[in-house]
């Protein structure tokens, strides 16, 4: 892999350390380089300490290093903060005639460059452009053309007028020529461009991309850090698509708002974060059983409580796997990297439809907030296909009514999927509850037609194991006696471990994970490695639960769930049934 | 959609399980009249319910519909609308779903102004628990979880829609089948998010907010000189404590109903076959 260069802008919060870093980003990307950004940031608007981070090659990356090339300081905490991976060289640029920068101390094997960042922003138009000032420096410190952050000044102030535009490239080449004036150093950095094109965008952003793409019309949520930014990301877009974006007083309105939508035959979505997953769970249940196709994104963040709300986590799987009362099927995709994040949102809009249940998309913050850089083919919309599933019009619908001529909304069938009808369609009224009903929705205490539909229900989860493609993603050596299994956003970190591992003569297998449920049965991948190690951003190891469960030794299971208890004698029979069943087999 | 279109085909085929007298027959019989006398069928209808007796509606009912959880029929109602402003939409619920568990909702619901009706079955007590205080109970109804009465005053939901910037507010009596009707239809046809308190007695339960009660105390006014689109009128009536009122209390004539102020005129139901035309626009706004 080509040197990659890692550098930071770092202040407190409401110095607009966000727009700074991502500007930066945009000249790096728009110069045909990969970039991969991360954020160190607080749940505060103001003060504290809060940092860009832009990790940079002309080769992809994929990950965040623990090395810091130059930092913009702009408070004496940011260097505090880094000083782990700042390294003898690392260069950091600050203003010495800012107060709180006066007697800050530059260890002594790192380069401080005191550019007066104020002062000369002031002279270009205003002091609000002092973070541009330095962004100019770095360019130079970087031997990174200044044309590129043209470019990027161009696309944010555009807007706002030639003016700005012009007075900020002005500051950016105060910055730059203050330090090749004042500063005779040789830095041995040199940020190469080349033609490729890229687009640069977050986790959130993919996910909203791909909610669009996949025909969503309808979202309502509730502010929650990190998954806000779905929601900002489609309001004003996904109008233009004919659908609309509500926010909802909770994220128990959100939920029932979605299920409406989706009720009323549009492909709908909420997303949220750990508290408000918790909320939404009261109704997850409806969801299922009335059989409701609905995208519920779950971004995660460090929990439980209010636990950490600016960091990453990964703890919620068996919240989403287990959540609820009763017995609820439900899908839980997790895409594994930011394209994936598009990709997958638009196949669990898809499996929704086809197999009308909640599927939970979780994403997870270090994944949300961090921005990648990709060809623009990866989000090719040409490719997008949209499976509505079983749905029937008035052509269609016949097929499909009870003696008595009612629609059968819950019809049993061999996989388990039965027709839907979107309001509006002729003699498809129906009733969808929570309760258990029959074929046509109407409430029921049958224990026979409890069973037939809880067994439909759940054969419908058989049906998408056969039907689709639950594979994980394989790289490493595959031959290698090692197997790292990790699932989430966890992937990219991982790939360069690997190849720093390799390049140590350790070769590792990994099997990447998008799927939690349905998911790939790894049991011959365990059995063929001589260690297994799983590798996930939470403290039980919640996914290598699932991994040593699938490899378990399978059990005989006596159910029952018509609604009345185990009677002595029958019980007596089952074991009976069950053990004649074992020797037979 | 057809005309000849008769409140009976709003009938289900299941027997309702109410107890025999239980005022949620009547209101009922308005639902489907009113919505049938405004040229609804059963296939352009949405009913969302919520829990409890009045909850068991939607399944009394032919059309539509969604049982849905405690207390979140309006936000199921509003998403169903938003996606659908083709369909007709109708909430139901009781006092508990309305102003207890869902009280928050109700507030924002009244906020957002959506075209659609929310008729609240208000018995003043939790039936089909057998026998608690709600929200709208007096204060001093002994119940087996409030010896004493509640000791706080009930929730006024009109007081509460008013405030919150309501454009239609209307109350019934479940036993008045024709004034009823004629209330729940001003409802449907209201601009804007037509709500109606239907006064609905729990025979059962509740031996003071009884028929005979209502029978006694109702000022109807229609038959006073109130006028409805003043809301310095509608705020007396409001806070008269004195007196039980039916007929509508307050309604904004010049509403504009959340679908206009926000341009959701759309079928979100209809998609194409793969992503939307123009979906390229959106990964190019990333470089």
């Amino acid at each position: 892999m080509a040197a990659d260069f890692n550098w930071a802008v770092g202040g407190e919060a409401g110095d607009g350390i966000d727009s700074t870093g991502k500007i930066f980003a945009q000249a790096l990307s728009r110069a045909g380089r990969h970039v991969f950004t991360s954020k160190d940031f607080a749940s505060r608007i103001r003060g504290g300490y809060t940092a860009y981070k832009v990790r940079t090659s002309v080769d992809k990356v994929q990950s965040v290093v623990d090395r810091l090339d130059v930092l913009i300081a702009l408070t004496p905490r940011t260097i505090e903060e880094n000083l782990d991976e700042l390294h003898e060289g690392s260069v950091i640029i600050y203003d010495g005639e800012r107060t709180t920068m006066q007697d800050v101390e530059i260890p002594d094997e790192m380069i401080g460059l005191d550019v007066p960042l104020k002062s000369l922003a002031e002279d270009a138009g205003g002091a609000i452009m002092r973070n541009v000032v330095a962004l100019g420096a770095a360019c130079e410190v970087a031997e990174f053309p200044i044309e590129n952050l043209d470019s990027a000044l161009e696309k944010r102030f555009k807007d706002k007028g030639q003016k700005l535009v012009d007075n900020n490239k002005e500051a950016a080449r105060a910055g730059q020529s203050y330090v090749a004036e004042e500063y005779d150093h040789e830095f041995d950095y040199d940020l190469e461009t080349t033609d490729e094109d890229y687009v640069l965008l977050n986790g959130d952003e993919a996910i909203g991309m791909g909610a669009i793409a996949a025909g969503c019309r309808f979202y309502a949520g509730y502010p929650i850090t990190p998954a806000t930014d779905v929601m900002t990301y489609l309001t004003g877009r996904i109008e233009r698509y004919g659908g609309h974006v509500v926010q909802a007083e909770d994220e128990l309105s959100a939920i029932n708002m979605a299920l409406g939508a989706a009720r009323g035959g549009a492909r709908a979505m909420t997303a949220t974060s750990g508290p408000g997953i918790d909320l939404m769970t009261e109704t997850f249940g409806l969801i299922a059983t009335s059989e409701t196709p609905l995208v519920i994104c779950n971004v995660m963040r460090s929990g439980p409580s209010t636990g950490m709300p600016t960091k990453q986590e990964q703890g919620d799987l068996n919240g989403m796997l287990y959540g609820g009362h009763g017995e609820v099927p439900r899908f839980v995709l997790a895409p594994t990297t930011i394209d994936e994040c598009f990709w997958k949102t638009v196949e669990a809009f898809n499996l929704a439809e086809k197999y009308q249940l909640p599927v939970y998309l979780t994403a997870d913050l270090s994944m949300a907030v961090t921005e990648q850089t990709f060809s623009p083919e990866t989000f090719d919309m040409d490719e997008v296909e949209i499976d509505r599933g079983k749905v029937v019009d008035e052509t269609t619908i016949d097929d499909h009514m009870s003696d008595s001529g009612g629609f059968q909304p819950h019809e049993i069938t061999d996989d388990g999927i039965s027709p839907r009808a979107f309001p509006g369609t002729a003699d498809g009224a129906h009733m969808s509850t929570g309760l258990e009903h029959d074929e046509q929705g109407r409430r029921t205490e049958d224990t026979d037609m409890r069973v037939e539909q809880v067994d439909k229900r759940n054969r419908k989860v058989e049906t998408a194991r056969e039907r689709e493609d639950w594979s994980p993603r394989e790289f490493g050596d595959a031959d290698a006696d090692t197997l790292v299994i990790t699932w989430g956003s966890n992937e990219g970190a991982l790939a360069e471990a690997v190849e720093f591992l390799a390049d140590e003569g350790i070769d590792v297998r990994v099997l990447s994970v998008p799927y939690v449920f349905p998911r790939p049965d790894l049991s011959e991948d365990v059995a063929a490695a001589e260690t297994t190690v799983v590798v996930e951003c939470n403290e039980q190891g919640q996914f290598a639960d699932l991994v040593e469960h699938d490899v378990l030794e399978r059990v005989d299971r006596i159910n029952k769930y018509n609604g009345v208890r185990f009677k002595a004698d029958e019980l007596a029979d089952d074991i009976k049934a069950t053990l004649a069943e074992g020797v037979e087999a | 959609m057809s005309s000849d279109i008769r409140f009976t085909d709003f009938k289900s085929d299941k027997q309702p399980t109410w107890c025999p007298g239980c005022g949620d027959f009547g209101t009922m019989n308005g639902m489907m009249k009113g919505l049938a006398e405004t040229g609804n069928d059963p296939d352009n209808t949405f009913v969302v319910a919520g829990i409890g007796c009045s909850g068991k509606i939607g399944t009394y009912m032919h059309s539509y519909a969604l049982h849905g959880v405690h207390g979140r029929a309006l936000p199921v109602g509003t998403g169903v609308k938003m996606a659908r402003p083709d369909i007709e939409v109708m909430v139901a619920g009781g006092d508990g779903d309305g102003y207890s568990i869902g009280a928050g909702h109700f507030v924002h619901a009244v906020r957002r102004n959506v075209d659609m009706t929310y008729v609240v079955m208000d018995n003043r007590i939790y039936g089909l628990t057998k026998g608690q205080a709600s929200p709208t109970s007096r204060e001093d109804f002994e119940t087996s979880t409030t010896p004493d009465g509640p000791k706080q005053p009930p929730v006024n939901p009109h007081a509460l829609a008013l405030a919150s910037g309501a454009t239609f507010i209307a109350q019934s009596f479940s036993s008045d089948a024709l004034r009823h009707q004629e209330i729940i239809q001003e409802a449907i046809e209201h601009d804007g998010f037509g709500f109606v308190n239907v006064y609905s007695p729990c025979v059962t339960f509740n031996d003071v907010d009884t028929y005979d009660y209502f029978r006694d105390s109702l000022v109807d006014l229609k038959e006073s000189d109130h006028d409805p689109t003043n809301r310095e009128d509608a705020k007396d009536v409001i806070l008269d404590n004195e007196k039980e009122h039916q007929g509508v209390i307050y309604q904004d004539e010049s509403s504009v109903p959340y679908h206009e102020q926000h341009g959701v005129d759309e079928d979100m139901s209809v998609l194409p076959d793969g992503a939307p035309e123009s979906a390229t626009d959106l990964v190019r706004e990333f470089y």
